[in-house]
């Protein structure tokens, strides 16, 4: 994959009339269209990318990362159907880090919070249209003929009239040298022919054949491997190291300390961790010896005593609680959780006087670009930001803190240094899905409609950190996702945030605060169905107006069965959930072994709306995907803590799901007219309580402690 | 001095007889198809062929392999039953754990070329997929294995 183009490679090629290049800016009047006339004066912060050459080659410059999320074959789909382009003459560019990539919507270059699609549809879509008008009149031009007898298609403009014809690579010079078209017609959705349809991703091939470039196979000429020995207790000090030991050991070139720990450069990745266990670094016991499941657990419960930040505050539902005909109470509790992306966290740096390069699988290139910035003191123009593919992201790459440590240990010892993580490093130190403990309190009337409804939600804070202008009013918007805008029609709603002030390291994390709030939204909706007596699709429907919500409900439990008995030995559960513009819901199909509480999840139905759809094949991927890391979430994962620190180190603590136990999935597209809605995440809450409710139905244990083990499964079904 | 055969080529490497095949193949080879997942032989990221068995990279020693034929994802033909398979069925998500999906299937393959559901599963429970491909990877090994009887 080529990773770069220049600006000076850029204005190379224009000035030299090599093709037409359209570049997009957003201004505070929208979006406004540029030429490379234009360009070359120097006015613009462009997002968007066109490349036509005499080749008659369309490039897309992709300014989000690919995480598997198919980013690199959605967003050229956008561009080329705008374009009129031929599919098969389309070819991507990964873009580097640079201001003139950033997402629009955002002001920063970031991919995360599904947004990808929903942020650059309209800036893709008009920056194509003009460089499609652009083409046709320079069509026009050429043959003396109006424009509108001149039509476009896969890559060619056709006179209408005498059928004569020429391509975007013969036309892309002439074209280069016209004005940018202010507000170019837009197609209809009837219009489009590449938008809506399974067109194979770009980037299998190279996935197959093992030529796509992770960052960790990132190469510099001269460059060492560097480790850090690190505390095993969180704010542990070190006592002692022995450097010589270290030094001693063929091949280890340079062994120093870094801010909290102690870096060991080799020649070979094996050679460094062998000079990082001849440290023998001693540590102290750390800032919080006294950390570990049992007192997180505690402190947790008693801050559920206290009283938090009100998120929402509908109606009264204390009052509406008291004068409940039926009043519920429960308490849930979910575990930290780690990201473990396959690929283990990397960086491959050089810092040398006047010029940084970073080879970084990162989901943040202005994150990566402010921190260089801070270390190395150079311009923003000289530091190069290469981002790789990358091996799963999930909101973990979304952090600096493995590029941070590969700029300082390059900048220390003046080498390239590539930086790789061990699997225990990359479990150990990941700002993990915050643990979550949550109180909620529901009241309904005779008729079995709630009436009341009293969510407190005790968490960390992810934005405290990350984005601290996001905190309004005390309220972290990832702690109260999806719940304090639950759809439910539900008149009296509490919503309360105790934010938890723990040494722990907390991150974004798929779908983020969505995971846990829907899994207690939806598990305790069917504790009130049962309470009122209702089936649960019924209830659900009986407190949703939203038709998209109705719809996906109504669809997925259709193309399961549901009403219909089940298989012996099996019963179902069914979820919805709205989030990142997107509506989704699930039926699972288990059994519970009674003797020793193994689920097992046989099969799932999962219904989903989200708008526009551009590549149905990667949204039911997508779909599979998070429904299958829901499941494992929710059947298994959890970060053990113990004397300060994280025990947990590497797949032999760290369970997930594997291929034996993935259920059969069947993925069903909701068509609607609602505003295009993200894909990446939004499949993962609805899973976990499907099948909870499902093992409700099934034994009437009420889960309520995550993951679903089979010893929390036996204490669940003790209580019933 | 180490003498190796990858992909049918043969490489003289200088390092000692512990390091893990993985390190050479990848860092010093620069056949970086093959992954780093795990170390520990738990993820199967950095699954190879050592004379035509699947073998964790990861955790075999350099020396062991002296005189065996290693074959890593660079070394299977682009018309493999295996990765045509897996583009037809578009399998990879973020793709780094594929070549090691592909590499433990074809070894599967090799051995057992008409594998039922449940000798696939058994056979790729080894590998992880923090994607969670792991539907189109059953369905594309079904397609391999019925592509390899055709041939």
């Amino acid at each position: 994959m080529k990773t770069e183009i220049s600006r000076r490679e850029f204005l190379k090629t224009t000035l030299a009339g090599a093709g037409l290049t359209i570049a997009a800016t957003m201004t505070p009047f929208g979006s406004r269209l540029l030429s490379a006339q234009d360009v070359k004066k120097g006015l613009f912060n462009p997002n968007v990318w066109i490349r036509i050459t005499p080749d008659n080659i369309v490039t897309i410059v992709v300014n989000k990362s690919e995480m598997g999320q198919g980013v690199l074959t959605s967003l050229p789909m956008i561009s080329a159907d705008e374009l009129d382009a031929d599919w098969k003459q389309i070819r991507f560019e990964e873009a580097p880090g640079g201001k003139k990539y950033i997402d629009p919507n955002w002001g920063m270059q970031l991919t995360g919070g599904s947004t990808s699609v929903r942020h650059m549809f309209e800036p893709l879509r008009k920056g194509s249209a003009a460089a499609r008008e652009m083409l046709r009149t320079a069509a026009a031009q050429t043959w003396g003929v109006p424009v509108n007898e001149c039509a476009a298609s896969k890559n060619t403009v056709r006179h209408t009239k005498s059928g004569k014809s020429l391509t975007y690579g013969q036309l892309c010079e002439k074209a280069s040298q016209l004005p940018v078209p202010e507000n170019p017609p837009l197609k209809d959705e009837s219009q489009y022919k590449i938008i809506g349809t399974s067109l194979p991703r770009l980037d299998v091939p190279d996935k197959v054949s093992g030529k796509a470039i992770f960052g960790i196979d990132s190469f510099v000429p001269d460059m060492l491997y560097a480790t850090i020995a690190r505390p095993p207790a969180i704010g542990a000090k070190i006592i002692s190291y022995d450097k010589e030991a270290a030094e001693k050991i063929p091949g280890v070139q340079k062994v120093g300390p870094t801010d909290h720990s102690i870096a060991v450069c080799a020649t070979a990745p094996d050679l460094a961790w062998k000079g990082r266990d001849a440290l023998k670094a001693k540590w102290d016991s750390g800032s919080h010896p006294e950390l570990n499941n049992e007192t997180l657990e505690r402190t947790f419960l008693d801050s559920l005593k206290k009283e938090g930040a009100v998120a929402l505050n509908r109606g009264n539902a204390q009052n509406a609680l008291s004068q409940a005909g039926k009043k519920i109470e429960a308490i849930y509790v979910f575990p930290y959780l780690a990201h473990v992306t396959m690929e283990p966290m990397n960086c491959t740096a050089h810092v040398s006087e006047n010029r940084c390069d970073i080879w970084v699988p990162t989901q943040n290139q202005s994150g990566t670009l402010e921190v260089a910035q801070k270390l190395t003191g150079l311009k923003p123009e000289q530091i190069h930001v290469h981002t790789t593919y990358l091996g799963g992201g999930f909101g973990r790459r979304g952090f600096v803190d493995y590029v941070e440590e590969a700029l300082q240990i390059s900048k220390a010892t003046g080498k390239p240094i590539k930086l790789i993580w061990t699997r225990e490093e990359d479990i150990q130190n990941d700002l993990y899905r915050p643990a979550y403990y949550c109180k909620v309190e529901g009241g309904m009337d005779a008729k079995g409609r709630i009436t009341a409804w009293s969510h407190k939600i005790a968490v960390q804070s992810i934005f405290e950190q990350f984005a601290p202008q996001m905190i309004k009013n005390g309220i972290d918007p990832a702690a109260v996702d999806g719940i304090a805008e639950m759809e439910y029609e539900i008149p009296n709603l509490f919503v309360e945030y105790v934010k938890m002030d723990l040494p722990v390291r907390v991150g974004f994390w798929r779908s983020v605060g969505n995971t846990q709030n829907a899994f207690v939204k939806e598990t305790f909706i069917d504790v009130l169905a049962h309470a009122a007596n209702r089936d649960p699709l019924e209830f659900r429907l009986n407190h949703l107006k939203n038709p998209s919500a109705r719809r996906v409900l109504q669809v997925a439990a259709e193309k399961a069965g549901w009403g219909k008995p089940s298989q012996k030995g099996q019963a179902r559960g069914i979820a919805h959930h709205f989030s990142f513009g997107t509506q989704v819901a699930d039926v699972a199909e288990i059994s519970v072994n009674k003797k020793d509480g193994t689920v097992k999840v046989h099969r799932v139905v999962c219904a989903v709306s989200c708008g526009t759809i551009i590549n149905p094949n990667i949204i039911v991927a997508q779909m599979k995907g998070a429904i299958i890391m829901g499941l494992s979430a929710a059947l298994k994962e959890k970060v053990d803590f113990g004397k300060g620190g994280v025990e947990t180190s590497n797949f032999y603590n760290y369970n997930e799901l594997r291929i034996n136990e993935v259920p059969e999935i069947d993925v069903h597209l909701v068509k609607s007219k609602d505003a295009i809605g993200g894909i990446g995440e939004p499949g993962l809450p609805p899973i976990a309580p499907a099948v909870a409710n499902a093992l409700f139905k099934a034994t009437g244990a009420t889960l309520r402690r995550l993951p679903m083990t089979p010893q929390t499964v036996m204490e669940a079904m003790k209580k019933v | 001095m180490i003498s190796l055969e990858i992909n049918g080529k043969k490489y003289e490497v200088d390092v000692d007889s512990d390091v893990p095949l993985l390190w050479v193949i990848r860092e010093h080879l620069k056949l970086t198809g093959t992954k780093f997942g795990c170390g520990v032989g738990m993820c199967g990221s950095c699954t190879v062929h050592v004379d035509g068995k699947a073998q964790r990279s990861c955790i075999t020693q350099i020396g062991s392999v002296e005189g065996k034929k290693i074959t890593t994802i660079e070394g299977l033909p682009e018309d493999h039953p295996v990765k045509k398979a897996w583009i037809a069925e578009q399998v990879p998500q973020c793709g780094y754990c594929q070549p090691g999906q592909i590499m433990q299937a074809a070894a599967l393959l090799t051995e057992n070329p008409n594998p039922t559901d449940k000798q696939v599963v058994e056979a790729m429970s080894g590998n992880l997929c923090r994607c969670g491909t792991y539907p189109y990877i059953k369905q594309a090994i079904k397609r391999a294995a019925k592509e390899g009887k055709k041939v």
